[in-house]
């Protein structure tokens, strides 16, 4: 968890890592819309999007905090359903209201409210175990977190309104309504967006005294506690930022889809989240962007196996646990792994001022 | 007239049907260094644990500086300014010495979640105030070239002194000591006590401590509380507690084989 120089102190001009991500956005964009990249490649990019958001966001709580939480898909529904209903019924015609509520185009600035919306009702849901978090550690929240998975994904196979088990469609309309006002690869870039703005934020928060509270939960509870550190209050704080997330990932994911039902969030859901946490290291960030990356590319490059991916894929989870038990990174960043890169990042600042 | 600083009424704990604390009365004056003694069991560790907020007192209550603390949270009895160690070292032992020193400025952050996303004025004012803050604390305690290490490489003696950095990093009135010389070798022994007596000067406390070895409570404590089986035996200076008939029957028996 060391901090970066070049993104600690902010210059007038722009530093390396952002000129990066926004050349990396450009290019990106650029090739959707001159056509370079086939459809295939673009639901890759944007598969690997929402998984780095899934994968970052589980591990504030599996990695930063120490905790383990089994039920994280469970948010991502609640994001998932929570936006899409939204979507469909502002900007579409609907079963709820027939006409939309409001005009079409204006789809394209409030596209994002909605995900926002998702992630946010998805925060209220991580209440479900923010509270019990309080009094029960451990196993025992584990069981609680996947208890919580089920409950959310048991209601919504039960609210009829919203399709039950057959699941809920039409948001592939209100895309459809923003590309009518222009034609842009709206879903690339706004996922490109929201992944950018959530490795910031977690990394501001992880990277200051308030959010290293969550560390120092994980490390001992008794003397944060003694230390003057709110351990209720950091719980809270990371149980509901990352099902806010997770709930902002969800939606994303229900927008790309076109299509969502309640078994694409069952707990096989959340076991893919804690494999790419586990493969990518707790408590790393860039380990999580980094397993997301190769997490989704192995599942595209295995599914001519078909079923028998979900025997590889475990197995190598095994082999993972048995060598490498602390990750692709463990606890350090990618930065710690390759002194280069902050060397690069470290010159770069002093040169600008 | 000397001020009150901590002041115990009456307590008593219960664990189930086991009277850990019973009855016990306590004023710790401004300045003074006081040791709470007694064989092993008798409720010390537990005496601390009432006053720092880990359990809630069955009866009586516990006044700092006047105000009635039993009921808070231990989060909220530290930003209270009472700073604590424990009996065996509790740092986060994998985050760096600046780090723990850092973490337990919670008390005082001065900034809230959206401050930390924005990165505002506010945030970076702060965070400035608390690693210089954090900086001159090592400095004092000639810790500085260990900032960033992370104590879990760090000798056990040097692992004591981080904790007690860590516990002043609170600027606490009060002060408490678990055992701080539990595990020292005896020359480690007399530096601690020669340290914790510098505490005390340069930080303006009031120390209250625990200790087995009877060197430190000697010669550091001007006043002594012996307890057994949760109950107050004889409190006084330090050669009336050594010739107190009842505590020698405490530590030793009564001498009838």
């Amino acid at each position: 968890m060391t901090d970066i120089p070049a993104l600690a102190k902010r210059n007038s001009r722009l530093p390396v890592s952002t000129m990066a991500i926004l050349a990396l956005f450009a290019l990106m964009v650029g090739l959707t819309m001159a056509g370079v990249i086939n459809k295939y490649i673009q639901s890759v990019l944007m598969f690997i999007g929402i998984n780095i958001i899934f994968s970052a966001s589980l591990n504030i709580v599996n990695g930063y905090m120490g905790e383990f939480s089994c039920g994280h898909g469970g948010f991502m529904a609640v994001g998932a359903y929570v936006s899409s209903v939204l979507s469909v019924v502002l900007f579409t015609e609907n079963s709820f209201t027939g006409q939309p509520l409001l005009p079409p185009g204006s789809a394209i600035f409030l596209f994002p409210v909605v995900i926002i919306i998702g992630g946010l009702v998805a925060a209220v849901f991580g209440l479900l175990v923010a509270i019990p978090s309080f009094k029960t550690r451990d196993d025992y929240l584990a069981i609680i977190t996947i208890a919580a998975n089920f409950i959310i994904v048991t209601l919504i196979n039960n609210i009829g309104a919203v399709g039950g088990s057959r699941g809920f469609m039409g948001m592939k309309k209100s895309l459809k309504a923003m590309e009518a006002v222009i034609d842009l690869p709206y879903m690339i870039i706004w996922i490109f967006i929201f992944v950018v703005l959530s490795i910031v934020m977690i990394r501001r928060l992880m990277n200051s005294t308030y959010g290293k509270g969550i560390s120092s939960i994980r490390y001992d509870e008794t003397s944060a506690e003694i230390m003057s550190v709110n351990t209720n209050h950091m719980k809270l704080v990371a149980f509901m930022f990352s099902s806010g997330l997770a709930g902002i990932a969800g939606g994303l994911f229900a927008h790309v889809m076109g299509f969502v039902n309640p078994a694409s969030f069952s707990i096989f859901k959340s076991t893919e989240g804690l494999v790419m946490v586990y493969l990518g290291g707790m408590g790393s960030l860039s380990g999580s962007v980094l397993s997301a990356v190769i997490f989704t590319l192995m599942l595209e490059a295995l599914r001519p196996l078909q079923i028998l991916k979900w025997v590889l894929i475990p197995l190598m989870l095994i082999l993972l646990m048995q060598f490498r038990p602390e990750g692709l990174l463990g606890n350090r960043e990618l930065s710690d792994v390759f002194p280069k890169l902050k060397r690069i990042f470290i010159r770069k600042d002093s040169s600008n001022g | 007239m000397a001020e009150t600083l901590l002041e115990i009424k009456d307590l008593t704990h219960r664990f189930g049907g086991l009277t850990a604390v019973s009855d016990l009365n306590f004023e710790i004056i401004k300045d003074e260094i006081v040791g709470l003694i007694g064989p092993n069991g008798a409720g010390k560790t537990t005496v601390f644990n009432l006053v720092s907020g880990f359990y809630v007192p069955s009866e009586g209550d516990i006044l700092y500086k006047g105000e009635r603390i039993n009921g808070l949270k231990p989060h909220e009895i530290a930003s209270r300014q009472i700073g604590r160690t424990f009996q065996n070292i509790r740092l986060w032992s994998d985050m760096t010495v600046l780090d723990n020193i850092k973490i337990s400025q919670h008390y005082r952050l001065g900034y809230n979640l959206m401050d930390a996303f924005l990165q505002t004025k506010k945030y970076k004012k702060h965070e400035k105030m608390i690693e210089d803050d954090a900086h001159e604390l090592l400095e004092e305690f000639q810790l500085s070239d260990l900032a960033h290490e992370m104590p879990k490489n760090l000798p056990y003696g040097i692992q004591r002194r981080v904790e007690i950095a860590r516990a002043l990093s609170l600027k606490p009135a009060l002060l408490m000591l678990d055992e701080p010389a539990a595990g020292l070798s005896s020359s480690d022994v007399s530096e601690l006590i020669q340290y914790i007596q510098w505490i005390k000067e340069n930080f303006k406390l009031t120390i209250w401590m625990i200790e087995h070895q009877m060197q430190v409570i000697m010669s550091l404590c001007s006043r002594i509380k012996v307890i057994d089986f949760g109950k107050e035996l004889v409190t006084g200076t330090a050669e009336e507690v050594r010739n107190s008939p009842e505590v020698i029957k405490a530590y030793l028996g009564d001498g009838e084989i």
